[in-house]
């Protein structure tokens, strides 16, 4: 299996405050990596130097086997490469779904409006989102606002898929549909990245989960393993704490 | 989602009572702004009409006989305004939109530019705009450049649009700094250019919030193409003033103020209107 993504020992700092601190990642081919931790310990973060939104400060990031952490590389080309869906969906409030969706397609990959609005209303209609393709975000659920938002960014069929706490902002019985997409994207094989609440969501998607804090991954391993059998203490009382919660 | 309203409804006798009740506070404030209003302005107008020199005032200001006389050659000016002020509102749309660009931008290769767009927007919106249109219309002629007219209908539109760019470009750059961030690294994140984003994603947001601003600029470029009269260019306010000064009768600038008015009190209202929908979608947005 090759590496989509290969993080070593990134480090990386806001004023004084170190947010990632010597972190390391490897992300296979198909696969979803779920990243678990309290808030501030460095998930969206990490999530946003990938994207190269955020410089880091040392360390390496390659995506498919080149550096992406090299200066000198073209930036737009990197995310071309990369989808990314923010915690408040982030959907262009004067275009409509079908025109958040097209945009980029027709401006980056360069496609005719018919060919961009075929794919995409295939992509609306499989999500069950074909009636909304000519409203306004606004008129939409926040459920259905991340729906789209997530079809936004697959519609550009990336390398990686990176998901930033996708439900965070959502009412509760409106993230399971936002879920299940993201279950489907799973079995078509996308290969993903994803900081999320939502233990037992995890435990459905994921291949590897990390547990950080501070900036670093303190456990990783099985969905089994790491929420189920956790052996850092650090760990064992982050999941206590969202047991308790009720989130698990 | 909200039910239907049952047909077979009818309000309750308390409903009904507080119908009354509500009814008989707005007739009272109804009274009271009536009232009101009567003594205000019938004071002001008892001043006015039994003010000694009410009369002569009558005569040099209200003349109607000479005021239509001297219409035809107020409007022929106002077409000047007019025309002054849509040819330079054009320009000054142009110009300030790439002023506001450059301002914003961050490429490297535009540092000067963007010095540049700072030192004029700050030059021309800290300069009394009658100074420039002096500056500019004496001064211009003066360099004997070959080439540039001399004409003063062209060199007071250039004047007025030199000040009233920077003015505009403040406002548009205004709009593209309150969008979110987060717009921007959406787009940015879907592999779209720092060009791109700003031409369909941030521009298109930030112009649609600065429309109330822009028309009230709009109907103050109206009002300052009246200054443009100094370099001697016909239009209404020059025309009302040689009528003026041809007899002693100051009714043409009344005239003159008319026409103005019916055209700016409309725009006004529409650009009230056009703040207050404004609003109410912001407060809808953050009810979301």
């Amino acid at each position: 299996m090759t590496n989509v993504l290969e993080i070593s020992n990134i480090r990386k700092s806001f004023d004084n405050e170190l947010v990632l601190n010597n972190l390391s990642l490897s992300v296979p081919e198909h696969t979803a990596t779920v990243l678990i931790g309290a808030s501030g310990s460095g998930k969206s973060t990490l999530l946003r130097c990938i994207n190269l939104l955020e410089s880091i400060d040392d360390g390496q990031i390659f995506l498919d086997g080149d550096e992406i952490s090299d200066p000198l590389i073209n930036v737009d080309d990197v995310r071309r490469k990369l989808g990314m869906v923010f915690q408040s969906f982030n959907l262009f409030p004067h275009k409509t779904v079908l025109e958040n969706i097209t945009l980029a397609p027709m401006k980056v990959q360069g496609k005719n409006k018919d060919e961009a609005s075929t794919a995409a209303l295939a992509l609306l209609k499989r999500f069950d989102l074909a009636d909304k393709a000519d409203q306004y975000p606004d008129r939409l659920s926040g459920g259905q606002q991340q729906r789209v938002a997530i079809i936004r960014s697959v519609a550009l069929n990336p390398r990686l898929l990176l998901l930033d706490e996708i439900t965070s902002a959502l009412d509760p019985v409106l993230v399971n549909e936002v879920l299940s997409i993201v279950r489907d994207l799973k079995s078509d094989g996308m290969t993903m990245v994803l900081a999320t609440h939502e233990m037992g969501f995890a435990t459905q998607v994921a291949d590897e989960v990390c547990f950080l804090e501070s900036g670093n991954i303190l456990e990783r391993g099985t969905a089994a393993q790491v929420l189920h059998d956790p052996q850092n203490p650090k760990t064992q009382e982050f999941l206590k704490r969202v047991h308790q919660a009720g989130r698990l | 989602m909200s039910e239907r309203i049952n047909s077979a409804w009818s309000p309750s006798s308390r409903e009904i009572e507080r119908r009354r009740a509500r009814k008989s506070i707005s007739r009272r404030q109804a009274t009271i702004a009536a009232v009101s209003s009567t003594l205000v302005l019938g004071t002001l107008l008892v001043v006015l009409l039994t003010s000694p020199g009410w009369e002569v005032v009558k005569k040099t200001f209200f003349d109607v006989g000479y005021g239509r006389e001297v219409f035809p050659t107020v409007i022929a000016g106002l077409w000047i305004n007019l025309q002054l002020t849509f040819i330079g509102g054009f320009c000054i749309g142009v110009i300030a939109l790439g002023l506001a660009l450059l301002r914003t931008t961050k490429s490297p290769a535009l540092t000067p530019f963007r010095f540049l767009a700072t030192a004029y927007v700050d030059i021309f919106r800290g300069a009394p705009l009658i100074l420039i249109i002096l500056l500019v219309g004496f001064g211009v002629p003066a360099l004997r450049l070959h080439g540039i007219s001399s004409n003063v209908i062209f060199l007071g539109t250039v004047a007025v649009v030199l000040t009233y760019s920077a003015y505009v470009a403040e406002v548009i750059r205004s709009g593209i700094l309150s969008i979110h961030p987060s717009q921007r690294a959406a787009a940015r994140s879907l592999g779209l250019t720092s060009g791109q984003t700003m031409r369909y994603v941030v521009l298109p947001q930030a112009i649609r919030r600065v429309v109330p601003p822009l028309l009230n600029d709009f109907v103050s470029l109206l009002k300052d193409t009246g200054l443009v009269s100094i370099l001697g260019v016909t239009d209404a306010v020059r025309a009302a003033q040689i009528n003026a000064s041809r007899t002693f009768n100051y009714t043409p600038y009344v005239v003159a103020a008319i026409l103005f008015l019916l055209i700016t009190i409309p725009m006004t209202r529409y650009t009230d209107r056009a703040i207050r929908q404004r609003t109410n979608a912001q407060s809808a947005e953050g009810a979301i």
